[in-house]
C-alpha cells in the first residue's frame, strides 16, 4: 500500500440536502446549503489552490490563493469563506486569479527558507505543492536574506519530545492555532505580535512544553509546511507506505494510519474517515507507540520450577507443553475448577474469545473473568437490569445534538481526550454542562467552557444524588409521562420510592456535600433540555454501590425521555481499548458471548455443539474471588493475558499472597510486568501493531487492528492459545484472526453480519450487525428497549462501610491521567514519561496545612490494609478531605492501600473510596524494595 | 479477625435489600447468588450458615436457605 493522503475539501462539511446547484468551470454540482465555493469546488472534481484551509477547520480567509471570480460578482473573492448559492457560476482559473496567486506565493517565498530539497516535509509541504500549482517561477523581491527583512533566523522550539516547532518556516497560516481552538480545544496557541511581526506562539510566549499544550498533534496535522514537524519525521524520514489500523489505548479507539518507511513504523496520523475520532488524536495514540519497539519486550517464551528460579528461555514448544502439562496435572490433583484464566481489555476480540473458549471448553469450567471486571463490570450488570443489554446507548458523534451534557465520575480530557474535544466542541456551541465528581476536573472551567452545575459531591454519595435528581424529577412533575407510558414498566412504584422524602435534595444534602439548591437546579436543568446525555465512568462503578448508581442513571435517562435519538442517552466511556469487546466475547464467569447467562441451555447448546464439549451451567469465579479461593487452596492455577493484576487490582498484599500460593501462573504480556514476578510461564504477547484482529470501543464500534509489521515474536496471540489447548487435548485451530470474528458472528446473534470482509469494506460497524441491522446500530432502544420495556429499578443508597476514622481521617480516590495509562507498561516506556514522571498525591491546601506538608515534600499515604510513600501536589482541585492520586507507576503501588471492598453486585473493586491518613515521611517508605520481597511459595 | 470473604461478599449483598420485604429480599439475594457465585462459594455459605452463621447478616442466612431451590 502506498501513502494514503485522504482528500481535503478545505471547509468541513454542511449538514442537509444536498440542494444548491452551482457551475464550477463548466462543470455542474449540487452541495448543501452554506458550502463554500471551495469545498463544491472539490466535489466537482477541481482542486482550488489553498494554504489556510483545510476541511477540519472552519475558514479563514487568511492566504488569498483560492480567490476565484464569480459572475455577478464584484472582485476575486475567496472561495473559503464564499457560500454557494443557486445558480452561481464559479470560474476558478482565469488570468487574473493564476496572477493574483502567483503575487501571493512570492510574497510567502521571499520569507521562507529556500531548503527544500534538505526539508524533512519534502514531499509533503503544502507550500512547495502550491508554488508548482501556481506556477511560481520567479520571486522579484528576491530570497532569504536578499529579500530585506525576513524571519529565517526565527528559533526552532524543540522542548517537545515528539515535535519540533520551526518558527523560520512558519508561514502564519493561523492553521495550528485554529486546529487547537477548534479540533482539539484547548486554546493553548495564538498568534502573537501584528503585522510582519506576528507569530505563533504557545502560549504567554513560552516553550511548547511550558505552555497549555497537551501535545495531541492537531497543529502539527495540520501544519502545511515543516514548521510543525514529528521528530521522528526528521530523524527517519517521510513515509512511504501507509496501514490503516486502531489505537490500543483508551476505549475511544481511534483510526490511525500508521505510516512507515518499509518496515519501520515513522509516524501515527489519526485517520479521518475514522468513524469514533474522526480525523483527531491525544498525545497517546498519536505519539506514544515506541513501546512496541523497547528493548524492554520479552521476544522468547520463558519458564521456571519455581519463581525464586530464573527465568529459563525456552522454545515455543516447550513453553506450551510446560503450560499444558502443569495445568492438567493441577486438575488431576485439584480438581477441574482448580484452574482458571483471565482476559485482556487490551487485546483483540479474536484473542479474548479464544481464552475465554479455551477455559469453557479445554479446562472445563466458567472460571474465565476479564480486566473489565475491576472497571466497567457494574456497566454490564446495571444496563442489562434496566435496558436489556451491557452497552452504552449512543455513537460519539450524538454529543454534538446535545443540549445539557452531565459528566459523572469522568474525566474526559484526561481519560478520553479524543471524544472531550467533541464534547468541548458542543460545549463551546452552547451546551449546557453539570459535572458530578468531587474533584475540579478540568471541564468545570476551562477556555470557553463552564459549567452550569459542579455537584461536588462526598465520595461514596453517588447513589444518594442520583436519587435526589430523580426525586426532582418526579416530584417535580418533570418526568416524560408519554416516554415513560409507551416504553417502560415498573415506573409507579419507582416513583412512589424516589418520591419518599429521604430522597429529597435537603434530605441528603448532608451526606452528600451537596446544597439541596444547586441539586435541585440541576435536575431542572437536565430534565428540562431537549436532549439530556449522560456520560460517566469509573468515578461511578469503582464504588460499593457501582451497580446501583448504573441503575439510578438509567432510571433518571427514562424517566426524562432521554433514551432512543440523538443527542441523549447513558454512555459508560470505557477505561481500556477493548473493555466493550472483551466484556462482548463472553469474558465474564457468568456469561457466553453476547451477554447469554451460562445457565441458558439454548444457548450453552449452540456451543456445546461447535465445540464438541459440555459447557457449565454454573457460573465460575470472577477475579476477586480467584483469589479468595487461591487463599484457601481450591484454586492453584491461573492464565493471564494481557494484563498486571499485581499493580493494577486492589489491596496488592492479598493479590501478591494469592499469586504465591498458586501452584502455577502463566503470563502472556510484552513486558516482564509486575505480575511476572509471580509466574511461572511467561508467553511474549504482540503489540498492537503486530496483532491482526478487532477492537470494539466504548460506542459499540468494531474497528480492524491491522497488522503495520510481523509478530515479533513469531507468533499471533491467539495462535499461543489454540496450540495450549491443543496439547492439552482439546482441538482447537484457525487459519487465521478472521476465522475467529466468523464464529463470532455464527454463535452471537448481535455479531452476526460481522466480518473482517464487511469491516475492511465499511470501515467499522457498531454492534447489533445483523440482518435487523446490516448496517450496525450506531444508536440503540430507538424504537424499544432491547429487552422490550427499560425497567425501572429501585436504587436504596446503602453507604459504603469504608468510613473515615480517626486513625483516617482522609478519602482517598484514584486515576489516571492524560499522559500515561493504565499501569503505565506502554507509556512509561515512551516520552511521555516527560509529562508524569511519577504518581502523586494531590491533597487539599487545608489537609497539607495541617499536617505541615509543602507543595513537593513526601509524603507516607496510609490505609488500614497498607502504605507507600509519594510526593505532595498541593491544589484546590481536591475538595477538604478528599485526596487523590494515579496507579501508572509500580514503584508507588497505589493499590498497596486500596481495599477489598466491592460493588455489591459485581465485585469491581471500590477503588475510588479508601480512609487514608497522609504525613510527612521521614524516608521514603519502603514499597519499591518490598515489590521485590516477592513471597516464595507455590514452587 | 475480618470475615471470610462468602460472607463479607454475601452481606454486602444483603444489605441491598434491606428495604424489601424479608421473604421478597430472601429470594432476590438468593437468585443473585446463583446467577453469579461459584457453586464453591455458595458451598462455603452453607457451611457457614451450618456452623451457626457468625457474622452473617439475617436476610443472607435466609437466602442461603433457599439455595436449594431454582427459581426466577
Amino acid at each position: 500500500m502506498s501513502l494514503l493522503k485522504e482528500p481535503d475539501f478545505g471547509t468541513p462539511a454542511r449538514p442537509g440536502e444536498a440542494t444548491v446547484a452551482l457551475n464550477v468551470d463548466g462543470v455542474p454540482v449540487t452541495v448543501p446549503p452554506g458550502t463554500s465555493v471551495l469545498r463544491a469546488a472539490k466535489h466537482a472534481g477541481i482542486d482550488i489552490p489553498k494554504l489556510c484551509a483545510t476541511d477540519s477547520m472552519e475558514a479563514f480567509g487568511s492566504c488569498r490563493l483560492c480567490v476565484v471570480e464569480i459572475d455577478g460578482a464584484k472582485g476575486t473573492p475567496a472561495s473559503c469563506t464564499t457560500p454557494v448559492s443557486d445558480g452561481m457560476v464559479v470560474r476558478t482559473q482565469t488570468e487574473k486569479v493564476a496572477r493574483l496567486r502567483r503575487g501571493v506565493m512570492e510574497l510567502y517565498i521571499s520569507d521562507h527558507p529556500l531548503d527544500c530539497l534538505t526539508c524533512s516535509a519534502n514531499g509533503d509541504c503544502e507550500l512547495q505543492d502550491m508554488a508548482g500549482v501556481t506556477g511560481l517561477r520567479e520571486v522579484r523581491y528576491g530570497s532569504g536574506v536578499d529579500a530585506g527583512a525576513n524571519h529565517l533566523d526565527a528559533p526552532t522550539d524543540s522542548s517537545n519530545p515528539y515535535f519540533d516547532f520551526d518558527a523560520s518556516k512558519c508561514i502564519v497560516c493561523s492553521r495550528c492555532v485554529r486546529a487547537c481552538d477548534e479540533v482539539q480545544g484547548t486554546l493553548a496557541l495564538t498568534i502573537d505580535g501584528r503585522g510582519f511581526d506576528s507569530k505563533v506562539a504557545a502560549g504567554a510566549d513560552v516553550p511548547f512544553m511550558d505552555s497549555d499544550c497537551v501535545s495531541c498533534g492537531a497543529c502539527v496535522q495540520a501544519c502545511p509546511t515543516a514548521t510543525l514537524q514529528e521528530k521522528s519525521v526528521v530523524e527517519l524520514g517521510m513515509p512511504t507506505r501507509s496501514v490503516i489500523t486502531t489505537c490500543a489505548y483508551c476505549g475511544v479507539g481511534c483510526s490511525f494510519k500508521a505510516e512507515l518507511r518499509g518496515d519501520e513504523l515513522v509516524r501515527m496520523v489519526p485517520y479521518k474517515d475514522g468513524g469514533a475520532n474522526e480525523g483527531h488524536s491525544c498525545v497517546k495514540g498519536r505519539f506514544a507507540f515506541g513501546y512496541a519497539t523497547h528493548p524492554d519486550r520479552v521476544l522468547e517464551p520463558m519458564i521456571r520450577d519455581s519463581i525464586a528460579d530464573e527465568w529459563r528461555a525456552v522454545s515455543w514448544d516447550e513453553a506450551i507443553g510446560f503450560t499444558a502439562r502443569r495445568l492438567r496435572e493441577i486438575q488431576a490433583e485439584h480438581g477441574p475448577g482448580s484452574i482458571g484464566g483471565i482476559t485482556s481489555s487490551r487485546c483483540t476480540n479474536e484473542e479474548v474469545y479464544v481464552v475465554q473458549k479455551m477455559v469453557r471448553a479445554a479446562f472445563g469450567n466458567n472460571n474465565v473473568d476479564t480486566c473489565a471486571r475491576v472497571c466497567h463490570s457494574p456497566t454490564g450488570y446495571g444496563l442489562k437490569q434496566t435496558f436489556g443489554t451491557s452497552a452504552g446507548t449512543q455513537d460519539f458523534r450524538s454529543v454534538a445534538e446535545a443540549d445539557v451534557i452531565v459528566v459523572i465520575g469522568a474525566n474526559p480530557t484526561d481519560g478520553h481526550p479524543v471524544f472531550a474535544s467533541r464534547m468541548k466542541r458542543r460545549l463551546r456551541e452552547g451546551a449546557a454542562l453539570i459535572v458530578i465528581d468531587p474533584r475540579r476536573i478540568d471541564l468545570v472551567r476551562t477556555p470557553h467552557i463552564e459549567a452550569a452545575h459542579h455537584l461536588a459531591l462526598a465520595p461514596g454519595t453517588n447513589v444518594a444524588v442520583v436519587n435526589a435528581l430523580a426525586h426532582v424529577v418526579v416530584t417535580e412533575g418533570l418526568a416524560d409521562t408519554e416516554f415513560v407510558a409507551g416504553r417502560c414498566e415498573g415506573f409507579e412504584e419507582w416513583a412512589a420510592f424516589i418520591a419518599g422524602p429521604e430522597h429529597s435534595p435537603e434530605a441528603v444534602a448532608e451526606i452528600t456535600g451537596v446544597s439541596a439548591e444547586e441539586l435541585r437546579a440541576a435536575a431542572r436543568l437536565y430534565a428540562g433540555a431537549r436532549n439530556g446525555a449522560i456520560y460517566y465512568g469509573l468515578g461511578v462503578t469503582e464504588h460499593s454501590q457501582g451497580s446501583t448508581m448504573v441503575m439510578g442513571m438509567a432510571n433518571l435517562a427514562m424517566a426524562t425521555g432521554n433514551i432512543g435519538r440523538d443527542g441523549v442517552g447513558v454512555n459508560p466511556l470505557r477505561g481500556q481499548n477493548n473493555v466493550q469487546g472483551s466484556c462482548d466475547m463472553g469474558s465474564f464467569p457468568h456469561e457466553l458471548p453476547g451477554y447469554r447467562h451460562v445457565s441458558d441451555e439454548s444457548v450453552r447448546d449452540i456451543y456445546s455443539q461447535l465445540w464438541g464439549v459440555p459447557i457449565g451451567e454454573e457460573p465460575g469465579l470472577r477475579i476477586p474471588n480467584m483469589f479468595d479461593a487461591a487463599l484457601d487452596g481450591s484454586f492453584r492455577a491461573l492464565y493471564v493475558q494481557g494484563e498486571d493484576i499485581a499493580q493494577s487490582d486492589p489491596n496488592s498484599r492479598h493479590v501478591h499472597a494469592a499469586l504465591a500460593a498458586m501452584d502455577l501462573v502463566v503470563v502472556q504480556d510484552l513486558f516482564l510486568n509486575e505480575t511476572a514476578k509471580f509466574a511461572h510461564v511467561l508467553l511474549p504477547g504482540t503489540s498492537f501493531l503486530e496483532k491482526d484482529g478487532t477492537f470494539t470501543n466504548a460506542e459499540r464500534r468494531i474497528n480492524r487492528v491491522r497488522p503495520v509489521m510481523a509478530a515479533r515474536t513469531g507468533k499471533q496471540e491467539w495462535q499461543i492459545v489454540a496450540e495450549i489447548a491443543q496439547a492439552m487435548g482439546y482441538p482447537m485451530h484457525y487459519d487465521s484472526a478472521a476465522q475467529i470474528m466468523d464464529e463470532v458472528a455464527l454463535t452471537t446473534p448481535t455479531f452476526a453480519g460481522v466480518s473482517f470482509a464487511h469491516l475492511d469494506e465499511v470501515g467499522s460497524v457498531q454492534w447489533p450487525c445483523n440482518d435487523a441491522a446490516p448496517d450496525g446500530t450506531p444508536i440503540m432502544h430507538v424504537d424499544g428497549f432491547t429487552r422490550g420495556r427499560g425497567r425501572f429499578v429501585q436504587t436504596t443508597y446503602v453507604p459504603t462501610r469504608e468510613r473515615s476514622t480517626r486513625r483516617f481521617p482522609l478519602i482517598l480516590t484514584t486515576g489516571r491521567i492524560l499522559s500515561q495509562y493504565n499501569v503505565g507498561a506502554q507509556t512509561r516506556r515512551t516520552a511521555n514519561v516527560a509529562w508524569h514522571p511519577e504518581d502523586v498525591l494531590d491533597l487539599h491546601p487545608h489537609d497539607a496545612e495541617v499536617r505541615g506538608i509543602n507543595e513537593g515534600d513526601t509524603v507516607t499515604l496510609s490505609s488500614r490494609v497498607g502504605e507507600t510513600s509519594l510526593r505532595a501536589v498541593i491544589t484546590d482541585r481536591m475538595p477538604v478531605g478528599v485526596c487523590y492520586t494515579t496507579f501508572h507507576h509500580p514503584v508507588t503501588g497505589a493499590n498497596v492501600v486500596t481495599t477489598e471492598n466491592s460493588d455489591w453486585a459485581t465485585n469491581c473493586p471500590e477503588y475510588k473510596v479508601t480512609a487514608v491518613q497522609v504525613s510527612l515521611a521521614v524516608a521514603p517508605t519502603t514499597r519499591a524494595a518490598a515489590a521485590d520481597q516477592v513471597p516464595v511459595a507455590g514452587a | 479477625m475480618p470475615d471470610p470473604p462468602h460472607v463479607r461478599l454475601v452481606n454486602d449483598v444483603a444489605a441491598q435489600f434491606q428495604h424489601r420485604p424479608p421473604d421478597e429480599a430472601a429470594e432476590s439475594i438468593a437468585n443473585h447468588l446463583r446467577s453469579f457465585w461459584d457453586p464453591r462459594m455458595r458451598a462455603a455459605l452453607l457451611a457457614h450458615v451450618q456452623a451457626g452463621g457468625p457474622g452473617l447478616d439475617p436476610l443472607a442466612v435466609r437466602a442461603a436457605g433457599l439455595l436449594g431451590t431454582r427459581t426466577g
